[in-house]
């Protein structure tokens, strides 16, 4: 769906961060949104309400969207985070957890 | 705009003489506009625009009984009744519309903290209980224990809780799109930016109402415009002192359904947002600001209440001013020098609804307002000072 364009100048240095699970190789400077679109993922998340699933819109941390958990924190922005090497990121299934 | 067009979509041109005029979109003249269908061949609902104080859509949502009526017993047996009507008027309305309002009354809470708001509770709940006008109903007085199998994960700091069977909660947006959605479907004219200017009665008894978009004239009004109807009162010749008081909402992300016992303070919502409320400020009409202080005595609050909350993040705080005569309770009147003129203002348009549509709208249709209805009246504003 989604093709790099060229970095330009500087080769950006190599991460590797996993998705549920799965190793996947991105670049240093990557937004996790990106990463996901870059490795061939668009839908990171099932609404909490009626669990359809739902990928990155506006990308610039507005929509919720991009809902994911990243190192065990539920609901974050993938948009608004960058990668970082052996960063664990989960699709978000639904609506979190209280963990009572 | 000058240019000679067809009339846009809140065009005045060519409105009929409604039998009834709800001034107010609002829960409270939605609800009554509802209730109204049957018994009145035509009914307008006149509402402003999106700068419209809207307590509709800023409030918290709770069907509620048990802090209602201290000081008028007769509000809390009006009340306990909104309460046995909810059910039916949520069923009327997913029929009518499809729209599912979530009500849930399951039993709610008022979360206590430590023997002095215990005891200064119990003691306000029987002196409630005890005045005349309150029909007696279930109540209880839960120690820590019994709170918490009722709420996951209930923190240590709630010793105690006064619960009633009786409260519960809805969605009150969804509440008030399937009234407007009603209104589509049954031919009731929702006529928004028509915010009322002036009213006037005829010499048949009609009125006329002045609003930015022209004229609109009914043979019956129902004044339901919340905070407005302080001025609107005075131009039926109805003296009704306002006292706007305002609310802070903090609104926490959606997670899984945890909370099945909504609290006066907490609740969780049927797509899983938490609210967390009950804040009171007298701070005139400022309803565009919420403040750091307030918030975070919600937000300590809630995760005294239940400390797992700590983990969830708030997503969203807004403030909305409630709309509350003077004293707090509801004003029911007919205009004794504009008849077929009423007015109706109430702080709880949710819970209240119910009783609006089902039982008050007929009331207005027959055109007397019945004797059990007086204790609701403004004379008690007006007491001889003499």
């Amino acid at each position: 769906m989604f093709r790099r364009l060229d970095a330009g100048t500087s080769a950006p240095r190599p991460v590797r961060i996993t998705v549920d699970g799965q190793a996947l190789d991105c670049r240093e400077g990557d937004s996790v949104a990106a990463a996901l679109f870059a490795g061939g993922i668009a839908a990171c998340r099932d609404t909490a309400v009626s669990g359809a699933a739902r990928g990155p819109f506006c990308m610039m941390g507005v929509c919720y969207d991009c809902l994911v958990g990243i190192d065990g924190r539920p609901n974050q922005q993938a948009c608004m985070t960058r990668v970082r090497d052996g960063m664990a990121v989960e699709r978000q299934i639904g609506a979190r957890e209280v963990a009572v | 705009m000058t240019s000679p067009r067809a009339p846009g979509p809140h065009s005045a041109a060519a409105l009929p003489v409604f039998d009834v005029a709800v001034i107010g979109g609002g829960l409270v003249g939605s609800a009554i506009a509802y209730g109204l269908r049957g018994s009145a061949a035509s009914i307008a609902v006149l509402d402003e625009g999106d700068i419209a104080l809207r307590a509709s859509r800023g409030n918290f949502g709770l069907v509620w009984l048990q802090s209602k009526g201290f000081g008028l017993g007769a509000y809390s047996a009006w009340t306990l009744g909104s309460t046995r009507l909810w059910p039916r008027l949520a069923a009327q309305l997913q029929e009518e519309t499809g729209i599912d309002v979530a009500l849930e009354q399951k039993g709610g809470l008022t979360p206590l903290m430590g023997d002095y708001e215990i005891e200064a509770r119990l003691a306000w709940v029987h002196k409630l209980m005890a005045q005349p006008g309150v029909e007696p109903y279930e109540w209880k007085l839960l120690d820590h224990h019994q709170a918490a199998s009722l709420v996951p994960g209930l923190g240590k700091d709630v010793t105690g809780a006064i619960w009633t069977p009786h409260d519960g909660i809805v969605n009150p947006l969804k509440l008030l799109r399937a009234f407007h959605t009603a209104f589509d479907r049954s031919g009731v004219r929702y006529l928004p930016h028509h915010g009322v200017t002036g009213i006037a009665q005829q010499a048949d008894g009609g009125f006329t109402l002045d609003t930015p978009q022209g004229p609109v004239r009914a043979r019956k009004i129902v004044l339901a415009s919340g905070l407005r109807n302080g001025d609107l009162g005075k131009m039926v010749g109805i003296d009704l002192p306002m006292a706007p008081q305002r609310g802070q909402i903090l609104v926490l992300e959606r997670t899984r359904r945890l909370l099945d016992t909504p609290m006066v303070t907490l609740r969780q919502n049927d797509e899983g947002s938490w609210l967390v409320g009950d804040s009171q400020e007298e701070a005139g009409y400022a309803d565009h600001i919420t403040t750091l202080p307030m918030l975070a005595t919600l937000a300590d609050r809630a995760v005294r209440t239940i400390p797992a909350l700590k983990e969830v993040r708030a997503v969203r705080a807004w403030s909305a001013l409630r709309v509350r005569a003077q004293d707090g309770f509801p004003v029911y009147e007919q205009s004794a020098s504009h008849p077929g003129a009423f007015i109706v203002t109430c702080h709880s348009g949710v819970t209240l609804a119910a009783t609006h549509a089902l039982k008050l709208a007929p009331m207005i249709a027959a055109g007397t307002l019945p004797a059990e209805l007086d204790h609701f009246s403004t004379r008690r504003f007006h007491v001889q000072k003499t």
